[in-house]
């Protein structure tokens, strides 16, 4: 009799491997993480240390926290916001892999209100701003739906190739329009920390809380009540789940499209805002730092759930914080973090299995 | 005395939670013709399935001949003489006959050889086929010839045959019995799988019969009646629904020129569809599936649009309305696919009502979904129509097919449509459900509804209609009391020919 291990679809997706199969891939990262470092450090003992400084210290040791744990929002923030967007989208099957750049179209959007009414000061002229965000990134996220609508065309490709025209939009904005008179000729916007009525200050000193950081805590909220309780949140994910059966309920496609492409690029260009108008301070060629990708990933390390995302959200802020300790103290490699990342996404999507099949011995 | 071919003693097989098969045991002789006969769920497939190798028993032995019998995998037991032609096809569309014969062959010879077999084997068994034409252009009978073609080539001892009727007209039933007992004669044994007791009865030299997963009886079939051999198989006896004599009132709904081009390169494309169904009024729409029938529902329910007018319902011009809005005015479907277009399979029963309801007390202005309300409704439909669930959150596809058929016809029914159009009502459903369906759809007729019902089983457009029309390549016959029709009138009109009755019911 030989036995052998055998995957056996469960007849109901199982609760409590859904929420423990996260931990465990945690786990599992840290764990092959450390080998890992320790490999490359030739040191197994510096590999526990390495562990600990990206996932520990930021948050609990004295001398890393009180630079660490602000950033930990600022930097989780935009992910989340851009990421509660692209899980509605990748929800009803509609996969927007260019919130890159709508994030990027947001800012620039957002920045060039602004610059319009510098150097007057208003109490109005932020909230035009985050309009003039949303509206920016709604428009980027709105050409790829109009596209697949009415031409049938595939809304990955459109939108990642608008990431590559927004990027050339951005450096030309910021060597040409949007170029900082006094900056001596040098690429960039002026910065917003110096035009108050523009800038989007700190709520809370030294706590890294600024408005894209409320407005992402909202978005969770207004996702999982949309998913909860919301006939649109119904909508979007029959046809996700059913495509067929949603048209057969009366659902417009057309109408989902235009909404989770919009929705997200909405939120994606409102995080752009927020951070060319907080964090980054001012347009310039490089401002985008790849949020919009590592949201997709966030999006699915939070199986596309509001609080998933906003705890994903926070856990890749730490590897992002932590790994730069880590480099910086031990002298890593910043590939090897890249690869911590990678691990994490790995182990969570292979554990995955696990709520929807057992394993079971079987003999021959 | 014949040989015994296949031995089977004590067979169980159980998955979890459910016992399909336990310790079943039988013979099946050499020049046989076995019916294994049960309802859904029966343990059927199981069954079949572990003698073709698809899957193994718990316990329990096989003996093929005088040897030890135990086929790990399909390709085990094709080797052994062992054939299986499935309910549903493996064939792709877009290939011709030979070129899907020879994907499923270990060692396919060149492809000129192969159609000059299959048009020998093919001729020898009396079953017509171009070897070189598109399987996407056949219909469902000459696509089956294609897979019994593809087990006759392996030359096969045991040919099992999984309800083989039910995609096929009258006619071409008659040229399958022909063969199978051609098979018979040439000493071939066939495992015939069916719950129509009418063909078994038929051809069929043995059956074994199974309830629950257990084996509960055998007979030879000429010699026992259909009824009693029924009741072996539900286990108790049922009635046949019972039909109200109902007045037919002022028309509901009137259809003219429907002309349909299908969007799916393989479907069929209806032509110039006219008819009008009154109050009380069961239509009855025959044809073997493929001959249109999705889209003449897409058509109906919404999900296609046509010109205003062709479409009217009560005076109203709703062929432009999408499938929300026909609700609203009383028009309700139920598509035949279960699961994926009548019902979300990874969503719940609650959910899944929610689909088709979109009334104010269900869902506010605001969009706010009230999961009170709909769950009332939800318990409403599980408990009137039957349907066995432990929860109301279980999901769709957690139901076996009856059960979430009652749950689909239940839904729209319910709602008390003023016109209800339902494709295949009964198909894979157990024959308890399916006299459960034909009666809920009989008093809907009996309370001013009008109902047009869609089907390949002719036995069940008998059973319940009033009224009856054939659909065939996207074309419509007209209209025929159903009455004044016998089984060789209708089979004349899934041919494509008109009958000269003067017995015309709307004229």
């Amino acid at each position: 009799m030989i036995a052998m291990l055998r995957l056996e679809k469960r007849r109901n997706v199982s609760r409590a491997w859904a929420v423990t199969t996260p931990l465990i891939a945690v786990f599992l990262t840290m764990l092959f993480g450390g080998i890992m470092f320790g490999l490359l450090l030739d040191e197994f003992a510096s590999a526990f240390s390495a562990i600990k400084l990206i996932f520990w210290d930021p948050l609990f040791d004295e001398s890393f926290a009180s630079y660490a744990r602000p950033q930990l929002l600022v930097k989780a923030g935009p992910i989340i916001l851009i990421a509660i967007g692209l899980s509605i989208g990748f929800k009803a099957g509609i996969w927007n892999i260019g919130a890159e750049g709508q994030y990027i179209l947001g800012a620039i959007f957002g920045a060039s209100v602004a610059l319009s009414f510098y150097p007057q000061e208003s109490i109005f002229i932020f909230p035009i701003m985050v309009l003039a965000g949303a509206v920016g990134g709604f428009i980027w996220g709105l050409i790829p739906a109009l596209l697949k609508v009415y031409f049938k065309t595939n809304e990955i490709l459109v939108s990642l190739m608008l990431v590559y025209v927004a990027e050339n939009i951005l450096a030309s904005v910021s060597q040409g329009l949007l170029r900082n008179p006094d900056g001596m000729g040098f690429p960039g916007s002026r910065n917003f920390k110096d035009y108050p009525s523009a800038f989007n200050e700190e709520i809370i000193i030294n706590s890294g809380m600024h408005w894209g950081v409320i407005t992402a805590f909202i978005s969770v909220i207004l996702a999982y009540f949309l998913f909860l309780k919301h006939q649109k949140g119904y909508e979007i994910r029959i046809s996700g789940e059913a495509p067929k059966a949603a048209y057969f309920a009366g659902i417009n496609p057309s109408k989902t499209i235009i909404f989770c492409l919009g929705t997200s690029g909405l939120l994606a260009g409102m995080a752009g805002l927020f951070e060319v108008a907080g964090p980054a301070g001012q347009i310039t060629i490089s401002f985008n730092s790849g949020y919009g990708f590592t949201a997709i990933i966030v999006a699915f390390l939070g199986r596309l759930n509001p609080i998933g995302i906003l705890l994903a959200g926070l856990l890749m802020a730490l590897t992002y914080i932590g790994g730069e300790i880590a480099q910086l103290m031990l002298g890593l490699p910043g590939a090897s973090i890249q690869l911590l990342q990678g691990m994490l996404l790995f182990f969570l999507l292979a554990t995955d299995i696990f709520t929807n099949y057992r394993l079971k011995f079987r003999s021959l | 005395m014949a040989e015994v071919l296949l031995q089977l003693n004590g067979i169980s097989k159980s998955f979890p939670g459910v016992k399909a098969n336990e310790n079943i045991s039988f013979e099946i002789n050499s020049g046989e013709i076995h019916a294994l006969l049960g309802e859904n769920g029966a343990g059927k497939s199981t069954l079949v399935k572990m003698i073709y190798g698809l899957m193994q028993p718990d316990s329990g032995n096989m003996k093929l001949g005088s040897e030890n019998f135990r086929p790990s995998e399909p390709s085990k037991a094709r080797q052994s003489g062992i054939a299986m032609v499935f309910q549903h096809f493996s064939l792709f569309d877009a290939l011709n006959v030979a070129e899907n014969i020879a994907l499923g062959m270990e060692n396919p010879p060149k492809i000129n050889d192969l159609s000059q077999k299959i048009e020998t084997v093919s001729k020898s068994y009396g079953l017509p086929l171009d070897p070189k034409r598109l399987v996407g252009q056949l219909s469902a009978g000459e696509r089956q010839r294609v897979e019994i073609i593809r087990c006759l080539l392996q030359n096969p001892k045991l040919l099992i045959m999984d309800e083989p009727t039910s995609v096929l007209t009258p006619n071409e039933v008659t040229t399958l019995f022909e063969t199978l007992l051609r098979l018979k004669k040439e000493g071939k044994s066939i495992l015939y799988i069916s719950h129509k007791l009418e063909e078994i009865r038929e051809i069929c030299d043995f059956a074994t019969i199974l309830r629950n997963g257990e084996k509960v009886g055998s007979c030879t079939p000429k010699n026992t009646s259909a009824k009693k051999i029924g009741e072996m198989m539900v286990g108790k006896s049922f009635s046949s629904p019972s039909r109200k004599n109902r007045t037919f009132g002022e028309e509901l709904i009137k259809v003219s020129n429907l002309s349909v081009h299908s969007k799916d390169f393989f479907g069929t494309s209806l032509s110039n569809i006219n008819f009008s169904v009154r109050v009380g009024e069961i239509l009855g729409i025959g044809g073997v599936a493929g001959n249109g029938q999705d889209e003449f529902l897409g058509a109906l329910s919404g999900e296609t649009k046509t010109s205003p007018k062709t479409i009217t319902l009560l005076d109203q011009h709703i062929g432009h309305l999408r499938p929300n809005q026909r609700r609203e005015l009383g028009l309700r479907a139920a598509p035949e696919e279960r699961l994926g277009h009548a019902a979300a399979p990874a969503m719940s029963l609650v959910e899944n009502t929610l689909m088709t309801s979109h009334s104010k007390d269900v869902i506010d202005k605001w969009g706010i979904i009230n999961f009170k309300n709909i769950s009332t409704k939800t318990s409403r439909i599980v408990s009137e129509f039957d349907v066995r669930t432990p929860t109301l959150d279980n999901t769709a596809a957690s139901l076996s097919g009856g059960n979430l058929q009652k749950f689909v016809i239940g839904r729209e029914i319910l709602e008390k449509p003023k016109v209800f159009v339902v494709n295949q009502p009964t198909w894979g459903v157990d024959a308890a459900a399916a006299a459960f369906i034909r009666q809920s759809i009989l008093n809907l007729a009996s309370q001013q509804s009008a109902v047009i019902v869609i089907s390949q089983d002719l036995d069940e457009l008998f059973e319940i209609c009033d009224t009856f029309a054939v659909l065939t390549n996207g074309y419509m016959s007209r209209i025929y009391e159903l009455g004044h029709l016998s089984s060789e009138d209708v089979g004349l009109l899934m041919g494509g020919s008109d009958l000269d009755l003067d017995s015309h019911a709307q004229t």
